[in-house]
């Protein structure tokens, strides 16, 4: 009966967020008193999951899983659990495992809570803290099913490094047809994506036109952050709507985020609340996103970033 | 072609959150209820498919008698009919057994339901009816073309996006870029006389099990006093920002 997590990789490289789950994963099975087993797939080596708590590895590899679909990727974590005897299955809030939580929920009658930011409080009720109305509030949930599928949010409980040894296995699931076919991927492979982006640098109205976001993907580039907007200017098309923001865009959970020309409205603090640190840039010192941010510069977008930019090359070149 | 939209009622996106019964409950005083956004996306593309492609658009809802004005508001926006599943909705869980129930009375080609709602953001309801009615699913959906028994669709996906293949019956996890934010429609007064006379059916549940509990809320932590430096004294921002933040 041990914890089963699904360690998400790419092209081959665990992802950052493989090793905050497999850190979740290890903690609820201390509280449990069982092992960790990750499942990964198309992964190459899986060693380095020893040193964020995993016991076990169960390697799928296999070509016809090449490109991520929801359902056979869910069939394999079901196949895993049920080879396992695992009574929590953790898995992390990227698009892809967002994708499949539910349907591996069904698979294995057990009841689901996403959004989780820290270690169960207690495993008997098994009970979790959640985000909801989109980060306005914490709710405290129950899962009553003898089995649980836990989703942890991004960032939120961090990379816990413990010392241990991983021993590995093939594992072959029976993959069901595919019926839902990738025919095409659009991704900026040069870009940090705003779901793993450590620094998110994100722009408002208040840079007055698309033609001046060229300082915010500067000042992005210097910091390997992620470019994002607000809602309006997506809403204007200065910017494509992946990079919307706030309740009904995409949520950010970075390590900081600086604002720069955006005044705070509340939908576009609930989507970024979860981010650690916040610094806003503006003109208006009444501006609502002052009683929200950590750090902030009343003053204009246009003379403080290009000043920032250089003193943040100077200090990168330092500090390198 | 018959669709199936699932419509969310909840807190307007401006509402303040707080909450009652020690905590245990949504305080819903003063607070106005709308369809949850990621819906009203994927109810929008619906009334696309109907004035296309001839399909026929019902409603649903799983929630008391205080959620019907909500389901007013999608008929006066166009849908043909609404059901009200009459059970308060207590998980997702709960929410998709019950609708998939009325998928398989009604023999839907798609169902669209919002990624998540606002006020849970539980994004499992989609999935959760794909899975329990053997569908094709696809979530993060920012665009949808149905030709026949095919679809194609566009999900997001972190760092771009992708385009796949699929048929029906379907599944889709709706948000923006399903439509955008300027086609959304306000209803008229035309709309808002004839939603009146729509049909508008109460089904009894099959009392589904919930599978998880809410137990209590809690806001978060006040946030402390904005750290205001001056435009001319960047440094003192990166030297915060390194030293104390340890962001950078």
């Amino acid at each position: 009966m041990s914890v089963l997590v699904y360690t998400e990789s790419e092209q081959g490289k665990f992802k950052k967020t493989a090793f905050e789950v497999a850190s979740y994963a290890k903690a609820v099975a201390d509280q449990m008193g069982t092992t960790v087993t990750a499942i990964t797939v198309n992964a190459g080596d899986s060693s380095e999951l020893g040193n964020y708590g995993v016991d076990k590895v169960l390697n799928v590899n296999n070509s016809d899983l090449d490109k991520f679909n929801a359902n056979a990727y869910a069939s394999a974590i079901t196949q895993a659990a049920q080879q396992e005897g695992a009574k929590v299955v953790v898995l992390s809030s990227s698009a892809d495992s967002k994708y499949l939580a539910p349907i591996v929920a069904i698979g294995l009658d057990a009841g689901y809570a996403s959004n989780v930011v820290e270690a169960p409080s207690s495993t008997s009720p098994f009970t979790v803290k959640r985000t909801a109305f989109t980060n306005k509030a914490f709710n405290m949930t129950t899962i009553d099913t003898d089995t649980k599928v836990v989703g942890v949010s991004q960032n939120s409980f961090g990379l816990v490094e413990s010392n241990g040894t991983v021993s590995s296995e093939d594992f072959s699931p029976s993959i069901p047809s595919i019926s839902v076919t990738v025919q095409s991927v659009d991704k900026a492979t040069d870009k940090v994506s705003i779901a793993d982006a450590e620094v998110v640098v994100s722009g408002g109205r208040g840079l007055k036109g698309p033609e001046n976001w060229g300082m915010v993907e500067e000042l992005a580039e210097v910091l390997g952050a992620a470019t994002a907007c607000s809602k309006p200017v997506s809403d204007l098309g200065w910017r494509p709507h992946s990079e919307h923001v706030g309740q009904t865009g995409k949520p950010v959970a970075s390590n900081l985020y600086i604002a720069i020309g955006i005044s705070g409205a509340i939908q576009h603090l609930a989507g970024i609340n979860a981010s650690k640190i916040k610094v806003v840039i503006n003109t208006d010192p009444e501006a609502p996103f002052f009683k929200a941010a950590d750090y902030g510069v009343v003053g204009d977008a246009f003379e403080v970033v290009p000043t920032l930019i250089e003193k943040l090359k100077a200090f990168k070149a330092q500090n390198a | 072609m018959k669709i199936l939209v699932c419509i969310s009622h909840v807190p307007d996106t401006t509402s303040k959150i707080n909450f009652t019964d020690g905590d245990t409950k949504f305080d819903t005083t003063g607070v106005q209820f709308v369809i949850n956004p990621n819906d009203e996306f994927g109810l929008t593309r619906a009334m696309w498919f109907k004035e296309k492609q001839g399909a026929q658009v019902t409603v649903v809802n799983v929630g008391g008698p205080e959620t019907e004005p909500t389901l007013r508001k999608a008929l006066a926006i166009g849908a043909d009919q609404a059901i009200r599943v009459n059970t308060q909705a207590k998980d997702g869980y709960q929410v998709a057994k019950e609708i998939a129930n009325v998928v398989k009375d009604g023999a839907f080609d798609i169902v669209i339901a919002g990624r998540e709602s606002i006020d849970y953001n539980g994004g499992m309801v989609p999935g959760m009816i794909a899975a329990l009615t053997n569908a094709n699913f696809v979530t993060n959906c920012i665009n949808l073309e149905v030709d026949g028994t095919n679809a194609t669709a566009m999900r997001e996906i972190d760092g771009g996006k992708e385009t796949v293949a699929t048929s029906l019956p379907l599944v889709i996890g709706g948000q923006k870029g399903l439509v955008e934010e300027s086609d959304l429609r306000i209803p008229n007064m035309r709309g808002i006389m004839m939603a009146r006379k729509k049909p508008l059916s109460v089904v009894e549940p099959i009392n589904a099990a919930a599978e998880t509990n809410s137990v209590k809320f809690e806001k978060p932590a006040p946030k402390g006093a904005v750290t205001l430096v001056a435009p001319d004294n960047l440094d003192e921002l990166i030297n915060l920002l390194h030293n104390e933040a340890k962001a950078i």
